[in-house]
């Protein structure tokens, strides 16, 4: 269940922010992300153009993951209207961001889902990323043609799955999502996805089952590579490895299993000031469900808006003051800048 | 003075034993990084050795790091707990293969 559903005192964005702005921080035990960016004069972060138009289209999920940073699941009605989406089109039209990136809950519980990649594709969208959590594909009988859906739009699939195994698979996504995962990935296989020369891309998301960090991408993408093929004949293009952020369901996570000091410890140690080069939220921007901007799709579920003299709504869309501004920092960014960096496309340093 | 031998917060402090001879400290540290760096075995294949020398030589600062590598570096549950079988087939082995010693010497004073 999420947390909202359980009225527990981390749904709360303001509460989140308290926990992560706790003495921890604030005793000298462990330097802020503020003071770390000062120190390696990367202070403000600031954006380095857009290339990723981010879209959450809704927090309803057919899934509740133990470490959703979004807190989505089946209770979650907030979705995007139309008239939002078309907000996000006419922004689109004008400036051809390069990748288009969809993204939930279920991107695709959205009724205006095919509506809304059918407008971007009429637009001329080049790469759209549809964030496709597999097990929606069997959830029900009207997602069965979900893989043909995404072929006729050559939508690039991106797709969590935590482990090869499905013990860790399960633990993190619930009972029998790993059984789920795999039948959705031979339909997706089935039409093309991952497939040499299908040009049809199904890239896989790997995020650790736990408090611990993502191991070297290569590796692991080679690992998964051999163990799905072999074992269920799978096939996919690239593996991208995603760090938990401490926030929403895995910081309760973190608090509940008296993880969070050695985990928030764990971040710091890992920093890597080069991986700041990289980060998302430095070529992204991100809208929510509402129509509201955001630095990324972390400081979205933190409720961290833009500046009001940036533009803080989909409405007021700006892109030379969006270009401009100073991105909003917390003590989750070190999620993103621990070891070889992290981002919704995977590691940030190679 | 801990009131327990082991504290936890102390592996953080490793590096720490520089303090008191800071040259075969650097050495040191220098050698276990090299040590650890890929080679002829891989990083994984090293962390997985470690964590099976860590449940021989019974170090809890050891365990808990290398499980934490462990895993880090995408080993499975059965890989990790099959490594610690290892060093307990070698430590049981060891005791038993002195077995022999034992039947060498009662021979040797049965009649």
């Amino acid at each position: 269940m999420s947390l909202k559903s359980r009225d527990h005192a981390l749904s709360s964005p303001a509460e989140q922010l308290k926990v992560l702005g706790g003495e921890l921080f604030h005793t000298g035990k462990l330097p802020t992300f503020r003071e770390k960016l000062i120190a390696h004069n990367y202070y403000p972060l600031t954006p380095t153009g857009i290339q990723v138009f981010q879209i959450n289209i809704g927090y309803m999920c057919n899934q509740t993951c133990k470490h959703c940073h979004v807190d989505a699941g089946p209770d979650r009605k907030e979705i995007m209207t139309k008239a939002t989406m078309e907000s996000c089109l006419e922004v689109y039209e004008k400036y051809k961001f390069p990748t288009i990136d969809l993204t939930g809950g279920a991107p695709e519980m959205n009724p205006e889902f095919y509506w809304f990649v059918s407008e971007l594709k009429k637009r001329g969208a080049k790469e759209i990323i549809v964030r496709c959590n597999l097990t929606i594909i069997l959830a029900n009988q009207k997602y069965h043609e979900l893989p043909l859906f995404f072929k006729e739009n050559n939508i690039r699939v991106v797709s969590s799955l935590p482990f090869y195994k499905a013990d860790r698979t399960d633990r993190q996504r619930g009972e029998g999502v790993f059984d789920k995962s795999l039948k959705a990935l031979v339909m997706l296989n089935e039409v093309g996805y991952g497939v040499e020369e299908s040009g049809l891309v199904l890239d896989l998301v790997y995020n650790p089952s736990g408090a611990f960090l993502p191991s070297d991408q290569k590796t692991l993408e080679k690992d998964f590579k051999r163990e799905l093929f072999e074992l269920f004949k799978i096939k996919f293009n690239s593996l991208l490895c995603i760090t938990n952020l401490p926030i929403s369901r895995f910081l309760e996570h973190l608090v509940n299993t008296d993880n969070f000091e050695d985990y928030m410890s764990l971040l710091v140690r890992a920093f890597n000031p080069s991986a700041l080069n990289g980060v998302m939220c430095r070529n992204t921007i991100s809208v929510g469900w509402d129509g509201y901007l955001y630095d990324c799709d972390f400081n979205q579920m933190l409720g961290m808006k833009l500046d009001k003299n940036t533009g803080q709504h989909i409405s007021e869309f700006n892109l030379t003051k969006l270009n401009q501004r100073s991105i909003a920092v917390h003590q989750h960014c070190y999620g993103c800048t621990a070891g070889a960096g992290s981002s919704c496309q995977g590691a940030v340093v190679t | 003075m801990e009131k327990s031998y082991y504290n936890q917060e102390d592996l953080k402090k490793f590096a720490s034993i520089s303090e008191f001879q800071p040259n075969l400290a650097s050495k040191f540290f220098d050698y276990y990084g090299e040590v650890f760096k890929e080679g002829a075995l891989t990083a994984r294949e090293k962390s997985l050795i470690a964590l099976a020398v860590s449940h021989a030589v019974q170090c809890p600062y050891c365990i808990d790091a290398y499980t934490e590598d462990t895993i880090t570096k995408g080993c499975s549950e059965a890989q990790m707990m099959e490594a610690v079988h290892v060093a307990a087939a070698i430590r049981g082995g060891a005791s038993l293969v002195h077995g022999v010693q034992m039947m060498n010497k009662t021979k040797k004073l049965s009649m």
